[in-house]
């Protein structure tokens, strides 16, 4: 029977999300090298997930620590809500002259381009959100893949003798800062995507170098 | 798709040739191409004989060595940095890959598709003017680029090390003979006078015949053998071997391996029977090669530049792998590696110092902690440092605190350069943590010793072993006396430090088993660091702490006082200092074959040999680790 309610459900949904659920089937187990890791980063007209909006998203996908510029991402979205007040951080009018499409082909677009990697950002949490959100509005699931918050990862790749004066959060400009990435295009979801991959290498690469580099450690479950 | 990382690529791309002589457009179709690799340091990226992929790169971030190795021997023929490119040459060639590529540090580089940039440069006869000339800039000098027909010639190498092969041997001009039928007292005394460890025998026509070096005098005259007056024909070593005055410091090194010879004679046809015109000996090699601890101190100090030391500093690890294979003995070794280790600090801080807007506001000693402070740093590891300022008014405090940060963060980042990493734990002296006026360092001693908490211990590790490598020694020696008069306070201090020095098992431990590390990745590795080398320096620090012994700051060092004053230990002592000298060396040498730090030791790749030479050495530690556990109580501490 529960089965047959799944089916019925299943019917209502488009094409693209199933074939994104279908990228999870595969069981693998597969290393950190051969993992398809996606850096990514939202520009949002706020931070109340319920009334704010995307207004882009950039990703690159990382796979045995090369980027692709090719197989990089990025989508503008039209949306109705709109905040001046956010407008001077992302530079993105409500008008321009950047090629916007809908929502619902970003939404196509966007799990189209992440499948099952394993999905990297800064502060992950508000991110996955407000994709969620967005998901939710066109009634589809929740994000499936694993995520990893470099703020959150970077706290706990600290020396011990500082985890006392840990700072609670961790901009992503002090990050760039303390593992001398260097800021490029900073506030575009693109640049942002970009650099917090390389500064999630870079913690990879300090992880690496005191030999705890494993998935429990990356995924906290440890 | 707008696609603005594709952009900001090719924002970087065109500031460098050849990519500034493309139009934007052009450019962006190749920057979306791109791919953007990291490397760890010592990450490969291509290897020598491997077949080449389709592109080529350039340095976004850090620097590239391109490395050529021939038998065993591994030669740096070029480091890319920023900007750089490199791995065209197989591209256009159509060959394998000639070198192989490796981040010298931790680097981001881009590769370049060869077809999209073709396309891209399709017509463009400077484009690729550029890239052949840079190849070949690459692969020789840049005298050669004129010569564009010779640049798919077999792979010439460039740094000076490996020019100096090919040069003519520079010679002793006027050697030092005398005839054959000299007594061996003449040629002594005649040695003697001109302060030289030879003297060759040569005939009425000035052929040589013989040699005679300090080391017949003393196997065949000191040993009784002969007497002093014997003639020179019957202890001279002959015939001689001859090379001809064109002769190449590489060819003449291969002479002096092949028939197991110091001094080679240099005749005018080249052979032995033709006139004596010089002597080339081993030390004439070494200095060519610029293999010597002189030579490598005097470029470092005539540097101008950071990538000067970095060369140096290349130069001193060879040094430290040919010293290993001649088996010189490891004390000396450490004394040579730590005193160019120092001197490029100190070459780095002269270096940052004009980059300052005004000169340092009081004066500051820059001190050397951990294994660095002990001098007993062989490999390249991180970097461990601080900085002591004198006092300044409170209202000044903050600004001279902030002067002395800026200027360390210019030493960090050329140290940084040079080839030591960051320290992991940011123990520098470009964290105001570590960056701090005297008395505010004195309380900082003083906290740790009165109030010791396990933060203190820890930190005490690596802050009590500190050694002054610039500036005042004024301020170093008012901070070493606080430490000794606050020690006298505390006993519970000592305790702790004990207590930590004995907490690594020694490893002779289980059925005298090796403990391998347990968890993750480290299973099967086993730390000699952790294990085998900080066991004895920790009790080494702490010994000499209780007896008050100033300024002896190396571990083996430490155990040989400690041996003169307590004789009844002497054994003991002895033996920890000896084992301290093995482990070191087999850390190095392991470290330089896996070109790591050497901390991890696989098991799996040790022989038999090595692993009872490794076991006698953990005796000792089990043995230091009892003394420190009866002498200081441990049983019943109160923690």
């Amino acid at each position: 029977m529960i089965l047959g309610w799944f089916k019925r459900k299943k019917r209502h949904y488009p094409e693209f999300w199933l074939r994104y659920l279908e990228t999870f089937n595969n069981n693998k187990n597969e290393t950190i090298a051969t993992t398809r890791f996606v850096a990514f980063d939202t520009e949002t007209t706020g931070f109340d997930k319920k009334k704010d909006r995307i207004l882009s998203i950039g990703a690159v996908s990382i796979l045995d620590k090369s980027i692709e510029v090719n197989e990089s991402y990025e989508v503008y979205l039209k949306q109705d809500v709109f905040s001046n007040k956010t407008v001077e951080i992302h530079g993105i009018l409500k008008t321009g002259s950047l090629k916007k499409v809908s929502e619902l082909d970003a939404i196509e677009s966007f799990l189209d381009y992440i499948k099952d990697a394993v999905l990297i950002a800064h502060h992950a949490n508000f991110d996955k959100d407000m994709v969620n959100e967005m998901l939710l509005r066109h009634g589809l699931g929740k994000l499936k893949n694993e995520f990893i918050d470099t703020g959150y990862l970077f706290s706990k790749s600290k020396h011990i003798i500082y985890r006392e004066n840990l700072k609670d959060h961790y901009t992503l400009d002090d990050l760039c800062a303390e593992l001398n990435v260097p800021k490029v295009d900073r506030h575009t979801a693109s640049g942002d995507a970009l650099i917090t991959a390389i500064v999630f290498l870079k913690i990879l690469s300090r992880l690496n170098r005191r030999k705890h580099l494993n998935w429990d450690y990356l995924l906290n479950k440890t | 798709m707008k696609n603005s990382i594709a952009e900001r690529v090719s924002d970087f791309l065109k500031n460098h040739p050849p990519f500034d002589l493309l139009d934007a457009k052009k450019l962006l179709n190749i920057a979306k191409e791109v791919v953007i690799i990291y490397l760890e340091k010592g990450d490969v990226l291509f290897k020598q004989g491997a077949s080449c992929n389709n592109h080529f790169y350039m340095v976004r971030n850090g620097a590239i060595s391109l490395t050529y190795s021939n038998n065993n021997a591994q030669e740096i023929v070029s480091m890319s940095d920023a900007g750089d490119i490199f791995g065209v040459r197989p591209l256009i060639a159509q060959e394998n890959y000639k070198l192989t590529a490796s981040a010298h540090e931790e680097s981001i580089v881009y590769g370049i598709p060869i077809d999209s940039f073709r396309l891209a440069a399709e017509n463009n006869s400077r484009v690729y003017k550029y890239l052949i000339t840079a190849f070949a800039t690459n692969a020789y000098d840049a005298y050669t680029t004129k010569e564009t027909h010779e640049i798919f010639v077999d792979y010439l190498p460039s740094n000076s090390r490996d020019i100096a092969n090919f040069q003519t041997a520079n010679y002793t001009k006027k050697p030092v003979t005398c005839s054959v039928n000299s007594s061996l007292k003449e040629a002594a005394l005649k040695m003697s006078e001109n302060k030289i460890g030879y003297i060759v025998v040569i005939d009425d026509a000035k052929k040589p015949l013989g040699i005679i070096t300090n080391s017949d005098i003393k196997n065949k005259i000191a040993t009784g053998i002969f007497p002093i007056d014997t003639a020179v024909t019957n202890i001279m070593s002959s015939p001689v071997i001859t090379g001809n005055k064109n002769l190449t410091v590489a060819d003449g090194q291969l002479q002096m391996i092949k028939h197991n010879i110091a001094h080679l004679c240099i005749t005018k046809d080249g052979t032995v029977n033709s006139k004596l015109v010089g002597v080339l000996t081993n030390h004439h090699i070494l200095v060519a090669l610029g293999n010597n601890p002189t030579a490598i101190l005097k470029e470092i100090i005539r540097a101008k530049r950071t990538k000067k030391l970095r060369n140096a500093r290349l130069k001193a690890d060879t040094l430290l792998k040919n010293y290993l294979e001649q088996n010189i003995p490891i004390t000396h070794i450490t004394k040579v590696i730590s005193k160019i280790n120092d001197a490029l600090t100190v070459r780095a801080i002269e270096i940052a110092l004009p980059k300052m807007p005004t000169p340092p506001p009081v004066k500051f000693s820059w001190l050397s902690i951990g294994s660095q402070g002990r001098k007993e740093q062989l490999l390249y590891t991180d970097q461990d440092n601080a900085l002591v300022f004198e006092d300044v008014p409170k209202a000044k405090y903050k600004e001279t605190q902030d002067y002395f940060l800026e200027l360390s963060k210019h030493v960090t980042k050329s140290l940084n350069k040079i080839g030591f990493e960051y320290c992991e734990a940011d123990m520098m002296a470009s964290n105001s943590a570590w960056c701090k006026s005297i008395s505010e360092w004195k309380n900082q001693f003083k906290e740790w010793i009165l109030s010791p908490g396990e933060e203190a211990v820890l930190l005490s590790s690596i802050f009590f072993d500190y050694s002054m490598v610039y500036g005042s020694q004024n301020l170093t020696d008012q901070l070493t006396d606080t430490i000794y008069e606050a020690l006298e306070e505390s006993n519970l201090f000592y305790k702790m430090l004990a207590q930590d020095a004995v907490k690594s098992p020694s490893p002779l431990g289980f059925f005298r088993q090796f403990l391998v590390e347990k968890n993750g990745e480290q299973k099967d590795l086993f730390n000699i660091k952790n294990r085998g080398l900080m066991p004895l320096v920790d009790a080494a620090r702490l010994l000499v702490l209780t007896k008050h012994i100033k300024g002896i700051n190396n571990t083996f060092e430490r155990y040989e006082k400690l041996a003169q004053i307590e004789p009844n230990n002497k054994e003991l002592y002895e033996s920890c200092s000896y084992a301290f000298k093995a482990l070191t060396k087999f850390r190095t040498k392991h470290g330089l074959k896996h070109n790591n730090s050497g901390k991890f030791i696989d098991l799996e790749t040790l022989s038999n040999e090595e692993k009872l030479k490794l076991k006698r050495c953990f005796k000792p530690i089990d043995e230091i680790q009892k003394t420190l556990t009866l002498r200081f109580d441990l049983k019943t501490l109160p923690i």
